[in-house]
C-alpha cells in the first residue's frame, strides 16, 4: 500500500501544557485509521495540526512522500485534506447550504451564486442519502444527527484525499450513529479517500477501521491492524493507564 | 362545499398565511411601528407629511442610518465601535486642514479624511483582534483619544467650510435631499454586502460561531478588522456630509450621541448585539423611527426632556418585541 500521509516526531505545546510530545504515525491510501486515547491525550491537537489549524512546534509532515507545511485550513484543504471537527464548525445562524459552502462559496463577482449552491447542496446531500427537506433552513433547527451529517457531507464535498473525523459519533443516537458509520463505509468502499477517525466507542472503531493507533500522553504507544486486536485488548490498554497512574482513580464504567 | 365550510375560513387562512409571510421578514415589526407612528403624527398635526417637514426628518435620519449601516456589520461580526461619533467630528477638520493649510484639492482632501477614518478603524481592529482587548474597551479609549485630537487641533473652535469646497457642497449634503440620498444608496449597497456577498456571509459566520468559522478556514481577524474600517470610514463620511449641511465644522458635532443613536437604530431594527444576525434595512427603519419620534414630538410640542424617556421605552419595547417575534419565527413552523 502507498503511504498518503506520514508525520514524524510531531510536537506541540500550548504555553506550559505539552499537548503532543513526539508523534510518529502514517496513513495508507484507502485506509481507515482509528485514533483512540483518553481525554487530554492530544487527539484533537493532532487532528488540528493535520488540517492546518495549528502549526506544529517541531517535526515534519509528509504528504504523498513530500514534505508539507500547512499555512492555513484553506491551504490544507487545497492540498486535499478535509476535516469534520468535534464541534462540527457549523454556524447556527446560516442556512444548510451556506454552511456547506462556507469558505468555498460559489461567486459571480461580487455576489453569491445562491441558487447554484442550493441546487448543488441538495444534490450532494441526496447522493449521500442524507434527508434534509429544505437546504434553506437554518442549521439551528436541525437535529444532532442531521447536523453531523451536514458536517460530514461538507467535508467530502470537494473529494478530499484525506478525511479527518474528530469524534463523529459523539453524542449520536444509535440510529444517527449508524447513518454516520454507513457514510464512512461508503467512502471506504470508494477506495480513493484515506480516513483518520477519532472515537471513544471501541466497538465502532473495530467495526469500521482497518488499523488502530493509541495516543497516550502525546505519543503513539500502540499501532496494530484491527484484525489483530480485540475490544478487550483496547479497553485494557486504556484502563491500564488509570491503574498505573500515581493518583488512584475510580475506573469509570463505560 | 360552500355550505359545509364556514364562510370566514378562506379569508382567515389567507390572512394567516399573509401574516406568516410578513412575520418572517425580519424588518416586519419595525416597519409596522414606523407606519403606526407616521399615521399617529399625521393625525395629530397636519404639517407632518409636508415636504419641508420630511426634509427635516430626513436630516435626523440620514447620518444615523449611514453610521448604523457600518455599525450593523460590525455588530453582526460580534464587535462594537463606540468611537465612530468622534471620527465623525474629526473628519471635517481633517478635510479643512488638508484644503486650507496644505493646499490639497477638495476631493482628494475628502478622500484623505475618509482614509484616516479607515485607519482609525484599522487601529481599533488590530487592538481588538491582535491584542485581544474587548472592542467595547478598545473603542471607548479611542473615543477619548480622537476627541482629544479634535479639540487640540481645532482649539475647540468651530470653523467655516473651506471656500474651495463650496463647489461640491450641494451634492455633498447642502442640497435638501442630498444627505438622505447618500444614506439610501449606502444602506442599499451595504445590505447587499451583508446578505448577498461572501464578505457578508463570513461576517455572519464570525459573529454566529467564531471558533467554528475559523475552523472552516474563515479569516476571522480580517473580517472583523475590515468591519471596523467600514464603520469608521462611514463615520468620517457622515461627519463631512453633515458639516456641509450645517455649513460649519463643529468640534463637538456627533460624538457619543450619534454613535448611540446608530446603535439604537441597529438594535431597534433587529440586529443582535451578541452578533450573528442583523439587517441594515432594519437599522434604516430604526433610524426613521428615531427621527420620526424626535420630529413628531417637536411638532406636537412635547418637552424635549421627555424624548429620552420615550426613546428608552421604545428601545426596550423593540427588544422585547424582537425576542418575541424571533420565538414566533422559529416556533416550529417552517
Amino acid at each position: 500500500m502507498t503511504e498518503v500521509l506520514r508525520v514524524e516526531h510531531l510536537a506541540k505545546s500550548f504555553d506550559a501544557i505539552v499537548a503532543l510530545r513526539d508523534v510518529t504515525m502514517h496513513l495508507d491510501r484507502g485506509e481507515v485509521l482509528g485514533l483512540i486515547g483518553d481525554n487530554g491525550a492530544g487527539k484533537s491537537t493532532l487532528i488540528k495540526i493535520l488540517c492546518g489549524f495549528h502549526r506544529p512546534d517541531s517535526g515534519r509532515i509528509l504528504l504523498e512522500g513530500e514534505e508539507a507545511s500547512f499555512r492555513s485550513v484553506s491551504h490544507a484543504r487545497s492540498l486535499g485534506i478535509d476535516t469534520v471537527y468535534q464541534d462540527l464548525a457549523l454556524v447556527d445562524e446560516l442556512s444548510v447550504y451556506h454552511n456547506m459552502f462556507l469558505n468555498r462559496e460559489l461567486i459571480r463577482w461580487p455576489v453569491l451564486r445562491n441558487r447554484a449552491m442550493r441546487r448543488m447542496a441538495k444534490q450532494h446531500l441526496d447522493d449521500m442519502g442524507v434527508n434534509i427537506p429544505d437546504v434553506r433552513v437554518k442549521v439551528a433547527r436541525l437535529s444532532g444527527g442531521q447536523r453531523q451529517a451536514i458536517a460530514v457531507a461538507r467535508s467530502i464535498y470537494s473529494a478530499p484525499k484525506i478525511l479527518l473525523l474528530d469524534e463523529p459519533l459523539a453524542a449520536m443516537g444509535a440510529k444517527e450513529g449508524a447513518l454516520i458509520l454507513d457514510l464512512i463505509r461508503d467512502l471506504k468502499a470508494r477506495g480513493d479517500v484515506s480516513i483518520v477517525i477519532i472515537a471513544h466507542n471501541y466497538a465502532q472503531v473495530l467495526d469500521v477501521c482497518d488499523r488502530v493507533n493509541l495516543l497516550q500522553h502525546g505519543a503513539i504507544t500502540f499501532d496494530r491492524p484491527t484484525a489483530e486486536t480485540s475490544l478487550d485488548e483496547l479497553t485494557d490498554l486504556v484502563v491500564a493507564e488509570y491503574r498505573n497512574s500515581r493518583i488512584p482513580k475510580q475506573i469509570p464504567t463505560a | 362545499m360552500i355550505t359545509t365550510s364556514p364562510p370566514v375560513a378562506l379569508p382567515r387562512r389567507f390572512v394567516r398565511r399573509g401574516a406568516d409571510w410578513f412575520l418572517r421578514i425580519r424588518e416586519a415589526s419595525i416597519i409596522l411601528v414606523t407606519i403606526g407612528l407616521v399615521i399617529y403624527f399625521q393625525a395629530s398635526t397636519p404639517v407632518f407629511l409636508t415636504e419641508g417637514n420630511l426634509i427635516t426628518i430626513s436630516h435626523y435620519v440620514a447620518p444615523v442610518a449611514i453610521i448604523a449601516a457600518g455599525q450593523v456589520l460590525l455588530l453582526v461580526s460580534g464587535e462594537i465601535d463606540l468611537s465612530v461619533g468622534h471620527v465623525y467630528a474629526l473628519a471635517p477638520y481633517l478635510m479643512h486642514f488638508a484644503i486650507d493649510y496644505y493646499g490639497v484639492p477638495v476631493l482628494p482632501a475628502i478622500a484623505i479624511a475618509i482614509a484616516v477614518g479607515a485607519c482609525i478603524g484599522l487601529v481599533n481592529g488590530l487592538i481588538t483582534v491582535v491584542l485581544r482587548v474587548p472592542s467595547f474597551v478598545t473603542t471607548l479609549g479611542m473615543l477619548f483619544l480622537i476627541s482629544g485630537i479634535t479639540l487640540m487641533t481645532s482649539h475647540a473652535y468651530p470653523t467655516p467650510i473651506p471656500e474651495k469646497a463650496r463647489s461640491v457642497a450641494s451634492w455633498l449634503g447642502a442640497a435638501p435631499w442630498a444627505e438622505i440620498t447618500w444614506a439610501l444608496i449606502i444602506v442599499a449597497v451595504f445590505q447587499i454586502l451583508l446578505s448577498g456577498t461572501r464578505w457578508g456571509l463570513h461576517t455572519v459566520a464570525v459573529g454566529g460561531n467564531q471558533h467554528g468559522a475559523s475552523e472552516a478556514g474563515v479569516r476571522v481577524n480580517r473580517v472583523k478588522i475590515g468591519n471596523f474600517m467600514i464603520v469608521s470610514s462611514l463615520g468620517a463620511l457622515t461627519g463631512i456630509l453633515e458639516s456641509f449641511y450645517v455649513n460649519s465644522i463643529e468640534p463637538l458635532a456627533g460624538g457619543a450621541n450619534i454613535m448611540f443613536a446608530a446603535v439604537a437604530a441597529a438594535v431597534i431594527g433587529g440586529t443582535a448585539l451578541a452578533g450573528g444576525s442583523g439587517t441594515i434595512v432594519g437599522a434604516l427603519f430604526g433610524a426613521i423611527v428615531l427621527g420620526v419620534l424626535k420630529d413628531g414630538f417637536n411638532l406636537i410640542g412635547i418637552n424635549a426632556d421627555r424624548f429620552d424617556l420615550i426613546l428608552g421605552i421604545a428601545i426596550l419595547a423593540a427588544m422585547v418585541l424582537n425576542v418575541y417575534l424571533a420565538r414566533l419565527r422559529t416556533g416550529g413552523r417552517t
